[in-house]
């Protein structure tokens, strides 16, 4: 359990008595381990359980590793597992720099400091300049790059995708594949991504786990 | 099931638990035995500071812009701050003062300062609800008082006022009709001619709803007139002749009824709204305590120009109102200064003021020096309010058992519907 | 966690009041009350009331006021919303109804007094040319022995409440598919709302049907003001007997709460019975097959009964800022001869300590109840679990037990606890009607918070208090404030509440209005009723501003 990436041991969701998963797997860092199945299979409760967001409804047991830290007894915030939804959900009272400023780890001192890496990290995914935007003045594509720098920035030790192609149309879909998979790639984040497309399974590479069916 | 003859005694532990939230919640300071006005520099000084809690009927914008006059003019000369608590009926706050007797608060209780007269002042005089001894006569300015020719200064609705309350204004049943509408020569000389004036005006005459005080006034005023013999009402109601003596009054109300505004199925809240509906054109005639009303409701276009006043010639009523200090006063010093300040020829020529108020004084002209009686003659009464001579005899106020008595009467018979 | 306080808490604060008052009631109706000198238990104040001349009439007037208001309210509302909702009409009907929600009762009270009385603006544009009334006719208008100013007075004012309670239910009963297929199975408008979604919606509302029953049963400012007065509804007898100066009448008031609890206990079983009728004639109605497709009329009806009610309190408030500042003004004269500032004037300086007392109840109850529902509500977070039944039943208890019934015995528990009169009372009371508003108003966008928000911002390692702070309370900023200002539009119209527990000493403006009432002086009557008009509006209007000035540049937080 002490090697580097992300290990799920035994764990298994269940609601109202009935087990939708059970999962022992192991996902390198830069690795995409795809989960598919279809709605309700429990397989976006995987993710909230991994998160540490699970709902207290579902029951689960098993245990989650990262790089030799155990997780399941952390609060979410202790966890530094980033996660990307389907929506951009960008904070929208914020700017798109405020937004990023807010996911910089608290290590980072000094206001200009703070700042030039919020730039550094809006020009990384193609967005130069943009921080003093409200965020809601942004195209679709453009916020879900927010998005995918915003949780790069904070440092994370996972990624976690919960279908976050799935509302982009078929262009765009591709270029944020690709922007995100090289993205975890380069930093060796181990990812966890769950849909229902054949087509993000094939372009993630990765293993793929079939659930619910 | 309980059994109401014999009572059964409560938990003893609901009486614990009342009493140790009485210890938890008890506060308010103790204040010394109250001030006496015979010292009155004495009084002056210990008043400086206090918070004088005032409670008068709140019901009129004049009053109440009159009491804030005072309140200021007392800060500014004697450091006593004034807090009027406007009443919709003096009853609550006599009500109040019962229930902190009950309750053991014979201190710091909540009203300093009392508007009051007649039924609510023989209330509190008999429950021993009032600051004694008397200290009314004992003020600086009680020397300028008219007790000698307004009698009912020392005797309030035949109850002997005994200095526990200091007079304030006068007031006289007066009735007002507007000149463009009705011709002064058909008016009505007395209550039967009232009664007949309502049969060819139908629908242009009404009372205030008692127990409203304009209101039982009108059924007192009746009484007077048509008991077959006005001198049992000085004395308390008695129940085997009320029948007798009052069986004239429900006569005439039930005659009058079908003629009345709304044929008596609604009545007025009080004189306020009679002089409001007088405004809009619905009563021909209407009636009020004091004189100056007209005049004054003329001057704040509440009225039109053309109301005047009249009077009965055998007479109407008249009493005084008064201010009362409660026995469990927390300011009674201020509420000395107060009063005393009321009684001020200045406060009596400004309250005069039909543009101010246009309540009588209780003063006498004579006992006035020039400079205050000057006061009082600048005064343009207004073209609707009779001169003093005018207004014709005063009738006594019956005993206050009369005036709760024929309301508990006028209610069962008239107070809830048909 | 401090939040693990929130839901003891609001029992204590909401139920506590409630169930002290009822003690408080119930025990000198028996005659038990030491502070008073009733040591025994007794039925005597029970035989005193029933000794009252026209008791029985008093209470059945109560009765048939509350259940013909809460019928009719109904009745109007499912027009509405089944005949229009989704239409443009719809849209803006809404903006001009929403706003009544937050005038004061007394206020709308004295517009249709003005408006319908005999002298009022409606005679007034119709005389003489079409009535040939050169005075006012003689007919018993305002006050009428059958209560029917009354029941428009506050059909009127319950009319907004319910709208706005049923609109806040839509979203959870898929009104658009519903209809979509209704009107596909060739149902006509109302007749698919009715058998598709109303009985759901319904079993969403019904606690606030119920409000509206207790309150129009025992309301006494609107019942002082427009309702009969020979005699008059019970819960103003009530109020006439608690500040009568004889003792012995602090028991007869007891007891005339506990028949008003009665009263109130009655209209709500009636009610039941004809809500199981109703329920029964849909079912049947639905599986008749017929499809009620010409419901036109009905449906104008509904808005035409809309429009009517913002249009009667719009011109009724028109009419008191009108006569707030006129001179002599004479039937039939529809604008007064002349205009003067003196009631104004006059007013003003009088004003200082009733509005003083005003905001600083409203603030504080207002606040106090803000506070313990985000408590209530971030528990709720916490712990996974949605308020249930039982938590939404005691959020209503204050507006379902009648106000006369327990405020009496709360006054008398203060009176026996030795608790002066003073702020703290007064905030505790006014909170107990102040907090289930704020709770209606606001658990609804905090529980439809996008909690993904908060799952990002846990997975960029945020602790929980920076999450509630930093992302969830701005983003509910705007729900926030407004909940906030419904709950002091509530503590501001508070009448009862305060003349009891205040004991006069705290005079606020809506008290004054209402004693004012009774001087009929129409002029102060309308610069009281204005103001009380003007605070709430104040108070939506700083709900609105605050964040659009905040976030002036944040497009997606102006939306919502």
């Amino acid at each position: 359990m002490t090697e580097k990436g992300l290990t799920l041991d035994h764990v298994s969701i269940a609601i109202g008595g009935r087990t939708l998963l059970e999962i022992t797997h192991h996902v390198r860092p830069g690795e995409v381990l795809t989960v598919m199945g279809p709605s309700g299979s429990g397989k976006s409760a995987l993710l909230a359980f991994i998160g540490g967001f699970l709902d207290p409804a579902f029951a689960a047991k098993g245990r989650v590793f990262v790089s030799g830290i155990e997780l399941t007894d952390l609060a979410a915030e202790e966890r530094h597992a980033g996660i990307l939804f389907q929506d951009p959900l960008l904070f929208p009272h914020m700017s798109v720099a405020g937004n990023l400023a807010f996911a910089l780890p608290e290590a980072v001192r000094g206001r200009a400091a703070r700042r030039r890496l919020a730039e550094e990290a809006l020009a990384d995914v193609g967005l130069a300049r943009l921080g003093a935007r409200d965020p809601d003045t942004l195209s679709g594509g453009q916020k879900a790059r927010v998005a995918l720098a915003r949780v790069l920035l904070s440092a994370p030790r996972a990624l976690l995708l919960d279908e976050p192609f799935s509302k982009l149309d078929a262009d765009l879909r591709q270029q944020m594949r690709e922007l995100i998979f090289s993205k975890a790639l380069k930093s060796a984040l181990p990812v966890v991504l769950v849909t229902h497309d054949e087509a993000d399974a094939r372009s993630a590479g990765g293993p793929l786990l079939r659930i619910g069916e | 099931m309980l059994n109401p003859a014999s009572g059964i005694p409560a938990e003893p532990f609901v009486r614990r638990l009342i009493l140790l939230l009485a210890v938890l919640f008890l506060a308010g300071p103790a204040h010394a035995a109250g001030p006496d006005p015979a010292n009155w520099s004495e009084v002056l000084t210990s008043a400086r500071g206090e918070t004088v809690y005032f409670d008068a009927w709140g019901g009129s914008q004049n009053v109440n812009a009159y009491i804030e006059w005072a309140g200021s003019e007392l800060f500014k000369r004697y450091g006593v701050k004034i807090v009027e608590v406007k009443l919709a009926d003096t009853t609550d706050a006599v009500a109040r003062i019962v229930a902190e007797k009950a309750a053991g608060k014979d201190k710091g209780g909540s009203v300093d300062l009392i508007w009051i007269n007649g039924e609510n002042f023989a209330s509190m005089k008999r429950r021993r609800l009032l600051f004694s001894p008397g200290w009314a006569e004992k003020l600086p300015n009680w020397k300028y008082v008219d007790f000698e020719t307004k009698p009912t200064i020392r005797t309030d609705f035949t109850i002997p006022v005994d200095g526990l309350e200091s007079p304030w204004g006068m007031a006289k049943l007066v009735f007002f009709y507007d000149q463009a509408r009705t011709d002064p020569a058909t008016l009505p000389k007395s209550a039967k001619d009232l009664l007949a004036w309502a049969r060819e005006h139908p629908g242009r005459f009404s009372y205030p709803q008692p127990p409203d005080f304009m209101g039982s006034t009108f059924l007192k005023q009746v009484l007077c007139e048509l008991a077959p013999d006005p001198s049992v009402l000085q004395k308390p109601v008695n129940e085997i002749t009320f029948g007798e003596v009052a069986a004239p009054l429900f006569a005439y109300l039930d005659a009058l009824k079908p003629y009345l505004w709304r044929h008596g199925e609604a009545y007025p809240k009080n004189y306020l709204a009679m002089k409001q509906l007088m405004a809009d054109g619905e009563l021909d005639i209407i009636f009020a305590f004091n004189p100056a009303e007209a005049s004054g409701a003329i001057e704040q276009g509440q009225l039109p120009a053309t109301v005047r006043s009249f009077t009965f010639p055998g007479g109407t009523l008249a009493n005084t109102h008064f201010v009362a200090i409660p026995y469990n006063a927390a300011a009674k010093a201020g509420a000395l200064v107060l009063a005393d300040f009321l009684l001020s020829p200045e406060a009596q020529a400004r309250k005069q003021d039909p543009k101010v108020w246009g309540d009588p004084t209780v003063l006498a002209m004579s006992k006035l020096d020039a400079k205050d009686r000057a006061r009082f003659d600048a005064i343009d009464l207004g073209v609707a309010t009779l001169k003093p001579s005018e207004l014709g005899p005063a009738l006594p106020e019956p005993h206050p058992s009369w005036m709760e008595r024929i309301e508990r009467e006028w209610k069962k018979r008239y107070g809830v519907g048909n | 966690m401090i939040a693990r306080l929130g839901p003891p808490l609001a029992v204590l604060l909401l139920a506590g009041p409630v169930l002290c008052g009822l003690v408080g009631t119930v025990l000198p109706a028996f005659g038990y009350l030491p502070a008073l000198g009733g040591t025994r238990f007794t039925l005597a104040p029970m035989r005193d009331l029933l000794a009252e001349p026209g008791l029985i009439r008093s209470a059945l007037t109560s009765l048939a006021v509350a259940l013909v208001t809460a019928a009719a309210v109904l009745m109007v509302v499912v027009l509405f919303v089944a005949g229009w909702s989704g239409t443009r009409i719809f849209g803006r009907i809404l903006h001009l109804v929403s706003p009544l929600l937050s005038v004061p009762h007394a206020a709308a009270a004295f517009g249709l007094a003005f408006l319908i009385a005999p002298s009022g603006m409606i005679a007034r544009l119709l005389s003489p040319w079409l009535t040939g009334w050169q005075r006012p006719p003689d007919l018993l208008i305002v006050n009428d022995p059958l209560a029917l100013s009354m029941t428009a007075g506050l059909i009127v004012k319950e009319i907004p409440f319910l709208l706005l309670i049923t609109l806040a239910a839509l979203p959870q009963v898929k009104l658009a598919e519903t209809r979509a297929l209704a009107a596909s199975l060739g149902y006509g408008r109302i007749a698919g709302f009715l058998f598709g979604v109303w009985p759901r919606l319904y079993r969403q509302i019904r606690l606030a049907v119920f409000a509206v029953i207790a309150f129009s049963s025992s309301v006494v400012d609107v019942a002082q003001i427009l309702g009969p007065t020979l005699p008059p509804p019970l819960a103003v007898r009530i109020v006439g007997w608690a500040n009568d100066p004889d003792l012995a009448r602090h028991f007869l008031a007891a007891a005339g709460a506990l028949l008003q609890l009665g009263v109130t206990a009655l209209a709500l079983i009636v009610w039941l019975f004809f809500e199981g009728l109703a329920g029964v004639v849909t079912r049947r109605l639905g599986q008749s097959g017929r499809r009620w497709r010409g419901d036109a009329v009905l449906r104008r009806s509904g808005l035409a009964a809309m429009v009517a009610t913002a249009a009667a309190v719009g011109a009724g408030l028109a009419l008191l800022s009108i006569w707030s500042v006129a001179g002599l003004w004479q039937f039939p004269e529809t604008l007064p001869h002349s205009f003067t500032a003196s009631a104004w004037i006059r007013t003003i300086p009088q004003i200082a300590r009733p509005l003083g007392i005003t905001l600083a109840c409203g603030l504080l109850s207002t606040l106090l109840a803000i506070a313990v529902t985000l408590l209530c509500l971030t528990r709720e977070l916490q712990t996974g679990r949605p308020a249930g039944r039982w938590a939404l039943t005691l959020l209503y208890l204050p507006l379902i037990v009648p106000e006369a019934a327990f405020l009496f015995g709360l006054q008398i528990f203060f009176l026996a606890a030795r608790a002066e009169p003073g702020l703290p009372n007064l905030v505790l009371a006014h909170f107990v009607f102040v907090m289930p508003y704020v709770f209606l108003a606001l658990s609804g966008p905090w529980r439809a918070f996008d909690r993904r928000h908060e799952a990002i911002a846990a997975g960029l390692g945020k602790s929980r208090r920076t999450i509630l702070f930093s992302i969830r309370l701005p983003m509910l900023l705007g729900p926030i404030l407004t909940a906030a200002a419904v709950g002091f539009a509530v503590s501001v119209g508070q009448y009862l509440a305060t003349v009891m527990i205040g004991a006069g000493r705290l005079p606020t403006i809506t008290t004054e209005a209402v004693a004012l009432a009774a001087g009929g002086n129409r002029r102060v009557i309308g610069v009281y009723a204005l103001l009380q008009m003007l605070l709430p509006a104040v108070g939506f209007a700083v709900a609105i501003i605050v964040p659009a000035l905040l976030f002036r540049r944040r497009r997606a937080m102006r939306a919502g």
